[in-house]
C-alpha cells in the first residue's frame, strides 16, 4: 500500500552529517509530521525519498517501490511541494497547472475532484502569473500542481513558512480533507503548533530523531511538573526563577514562562519565593505540557 | 516625551488603491510593541513609513520625536533594523560585519573597539570574530544581527519577522535578548506572521486591510474574542 518504510538512512555533505541512521515507518493514509527547526535535515530526507538524492547508507521504500531502484515509479506516483516556490513564475495560474498535468500524461479534467476545493480558491485569478501572487496563493497553486497526476503518496516540506495565519488554517484543513482520500501526506514544519494537527510526529535535530509519538501522547508523557509563571516584570522574573533551587528549565512562553521543576513543588511555595523578590501580579499555575515543551525538553538532554 | 511612537491619521495610497487607511496608534518607551497583520494587510507599507522610508500620503507620525515626513534623515540615525530576509552581509567576518556597522552609524574608531569587545562577550562570540557571517548556525547570526541593530544605541529597535525557522530553545534564547533591551528602556517595534509570538509583546495591534482592527495587550485580546490563543483571535478577526 502507500506506506513509507526508511531504514538507517545517514547521509553526509562533507564534514556535516546532515541525516544520523532515520528509521521510519509511516502508515498508508498517515499524514506524519517531520517536526525540527532549519537545518535539522528535514529537506534532505525529503530529497533522498523523492529520488532526488542518494543516501550514504541504508535503504527506503515509498508505496513499495525502492528510492534507488524503481526511481520512475516513485517519481509516477508522488506529488513533491518543495520548500522553495519552484513553479514558472512567468508562466499563469492555469498554465502551470496544465502543464503539470501534461507531463504526467493526464489532464485537469480526469483529477478535478481531487483539487476542486484548493484550486476553486485560486481559480479567479487563473489568468495570473504565478510570480505575481500573493504567498498564500501560490501555495495553493503549488498543491494544486503536486496532486493533479492524483498521487498516492504527497510530500510538503515546510509548506506553511511565510505563510499568514489564516492561510495555515485554511492549508491544515485541506491536508486533512486530502488524508480522508488515503493519500499518505509526510509533512515538514517548524512550527510546533502544526504539530498538534498530525496524527504522528517526529522530532527531529541535527539529523537525529529525537521521539515519534502522536503528539497527544508526547504531550501526556512529558516527565517534569510543569508551572505556568507570570508577573509584571518578565524579565526579572525570568531571572530570578534561574535561581530558585527547585528550577530544571525556566523559559519564556508567550505571556508566561514554564517552569520544569526537579521534584514536586507546590505553587503556594514558588509564589512565597517570588513575592520574597518583590514581584507584583504574581500568577503561578500548573500547566499542561505542548509539543514545544517536549521539544525543548529533548534538546537539553 | 513618553511616546517613542505616535501615529495620527497615517495614510499611505497607492493610485486607487489605500495600503494604509488613516491608523492611528502609540507606542510607549520601553515598550515591546506587536504589529501584526496577514500578507498584504499593510504591515510593510505602514512599517516603510515610519523608518522614514517611504512619505506619508496624509496624517502625520513621529518617531523618536521626529517627524516621519520632515526628519526622515534623523530617524533613521535614532532606529535600529533588523529582519530575517536581510541583516548581516554573510560574506564578511564577524568582526568586519560589526565595523561595517560601525561605520555607517558614524561612530568613532575608539568607540567601535571598545563596543566590538563588549558584544562579542555578551555574544560569547569572541572564537568566530574571524570567521564568514554564513558558516554560523542561523541563532547565532540572528542574535548577532540584533545586537548590530541596536549597536549605536538607538531609541526604537524595529524587528521585521526577527525569528523565523530556529528550534525553540534559540527562539527563546533571542527573546530574552528582546526583553533585556527592552528592560535597557529601547522600545521594540516587532511585525510577525507567528501568532504564538506576538504573547511575547506588551501589547500587538492587528491590522486588517489598511485599517488597525484591534490594539490591546495579548491577555485582553483573547478575552475580548472569547479566544484561547493568539492565533484564534487572528482569525477571527481576518476572516471576519
Amino acid at each position: 500500500m502507500n506506506k513509507i518504510l526508511i531504514k538507517g538512512i545517514s547521509k553526509s555533505f562533507g564534514d556535516v552529517q546532515a541525516l544520523q541512521d532515520i528509521h521510519l515507518d509511516i502508515n498508508s493514509g498517515e499524514l506524519f509530521g517531520l517536526i525540527g527547526p532549519d537545518g535539522a535535515g528535514k529537506t534532505t530526507l525529503f530529497r533522498i525519498l523523492a529520488t532526488l538524492l542518494l543516501a550514504d547508507t541504508g535503504s527506503a521504500t515509498v508505496a513499495g517501490w525502492d528510492v534507488v531502484k524503481d526511481l520512475r515509479q516513485i517519481r509516477r506516483h508522488l506529488g513533491y511541494m518543495p520548500g522553495r516556490f519552484s513553479l514558472y513564475q512567468d508562466l499563469t495560474v492555469a498554465e502551470n497547472l496544465n502543464f503539470f498535468a501534461t507531463i504526467f500524461g493526464t489532464s485537469i479534467e480526469e483529477n478535478y475532484d481531487l483539487i476542486k476545493d484548493i484550486y476553486q480558491q485560486i481559480e479567479p485569478f487563473r489568468n495570473r502569473r504565478a510570480g505575481q501572487l500573493s504567498g498564500g496563493m501560490k501555495q495553493k497553486l503549488a498543491l494544486s500542481c503536486a496532486l493533479i497526476h492524483a498521487p498516492r503518496v504527497l510530500f510538503l516540506d515546510e509548506p506553511t513558512t511565510g505563510v499568514d495565519a489564516v492561510s495555515r488554517q485554511e492549508f491544515w484543513e485541506m491536508l486533512q480533507r486530502l488524508k480522508a482520500k488515503n493519500i499518505t501526506i509526510l509533512v515538514s514544519t517548524p512550527y510546533m503548533d502544526e504539530a498538534q494537527l498530525c496524527d504522528r510526529i517526529a522530532l527531529i535535530q541535527q539529523g537525529r530523531i529525537l521521539s515519534v509519538a502522536p503528539p497527544d501522547e508526547l504531550t501526556a508523557s512529558y516527565p517534569h511538573p510543569l508551572f505556568e509563571v507570570g508577573a509584571k516584570n518578565r524579565y526579572q522574573l525570568l531571572q530570578d526563577l534561574r535561581h530558585y533551587p527547585a528550577t530544571l528549565s525556566v523559559f519564556p512562553f508567550g505571556e508566561f514562562l514554564h517552569l520544569s521543576t526537579h521534584h514536586p513543588v507546590e505553587p503556594m511555595e514558588i509564589r512565597e519565593f517570588l513575592a520574597e523578590r518583590q514581584h507584583q501580579q504574581i500568577v503561578v499555575r500548573p500547566a499542561d505540557a505542548t509539543v514545544e515543551d517536549c521539544f525543548m525538553d529533548q534538546l537539553r538532554n | 516625551m513618553n511616546y517613542a511612537i505616535q501615529a495620527e491619521n497615517l495614510t499611505k495610497r497607492f493610485g486607487n488603491f489605500t495600503a494604509v487607511n488613516a491608523i492611528n496608534f502609540t507606542v510607549k518607551k520601553g515598550e515591546i510593541f506587536g504589529f501584526l497583520g496577514a500578507n498584504g494587510a499593510g504591515k510593510t507599507t505602514a512599517m516603510r513609513m515610519l523608518t522614514g522610508l517611504s512619505k506619508p500620503s496624509g496624517g502625520k507620525a513621529e518617531v523618536a520625536g521626529y517627524d516621519v515626513r520632515t526628519q526622515a534623515e534623523e530617524i533613521k540615525r535614532h532606529i535600529g533594523y533588523m529582519s530575517q530576509k536581510f541583516s548581516l552581509y554573510e560574506d564578511l567576518t564577524v568582526g568586519e560585519n560589526i565595523w561595517f556597522f560601525g561605520n555607517i552609524y558614524g561612530l568613532s574608531r575608539a568607540m567601535i573597539k571598545a563596543k566590538t569587545e563588549k558584544l562579542l562577550d555578551e555574544l560569547q562570540l569572541k572564537e568566530v570574530k574571524k570567521q564568514l557571517v554564513a558558516s554560523l548556525p542561523l541563532g547565532w547570526k540572528q542574535r548577532l544581527a540584533f545586537a548590530l541593530a541596536s549597536f549605536h544605541d538607538p531609541e526604537i529597535v524595529f524587528l521585521d519577522e526577527p525569528t523565523g525557522g530556529v528550534d525553540p530553545i534559540t527562539r527563546r534564547e533571542f527573546w530574552e535578548m528582546i526583553y533585556a533591551a527592552a528592560d535597557r528602556g529601547i522600545t521594540i517595534f516587532v511585525t510577525t506572521h507567528y501568532m504564538d509570538e506576538a504573547e511575547y509583546c506588551d501589547r500587538v495591534s492587528i491590522m486588517v486591510d489598511g485599517n488597525i482592527s484591534a490594539l490591546d495587550t495579548p491577555a485582553g485580546l483573547k478575552a475580548n474574542f472569547l479566544a484561547s490563543s493568539m492565533d484564534e483571535v487572528f482569525v477571527k478577526l481576518a476572516r471576519g
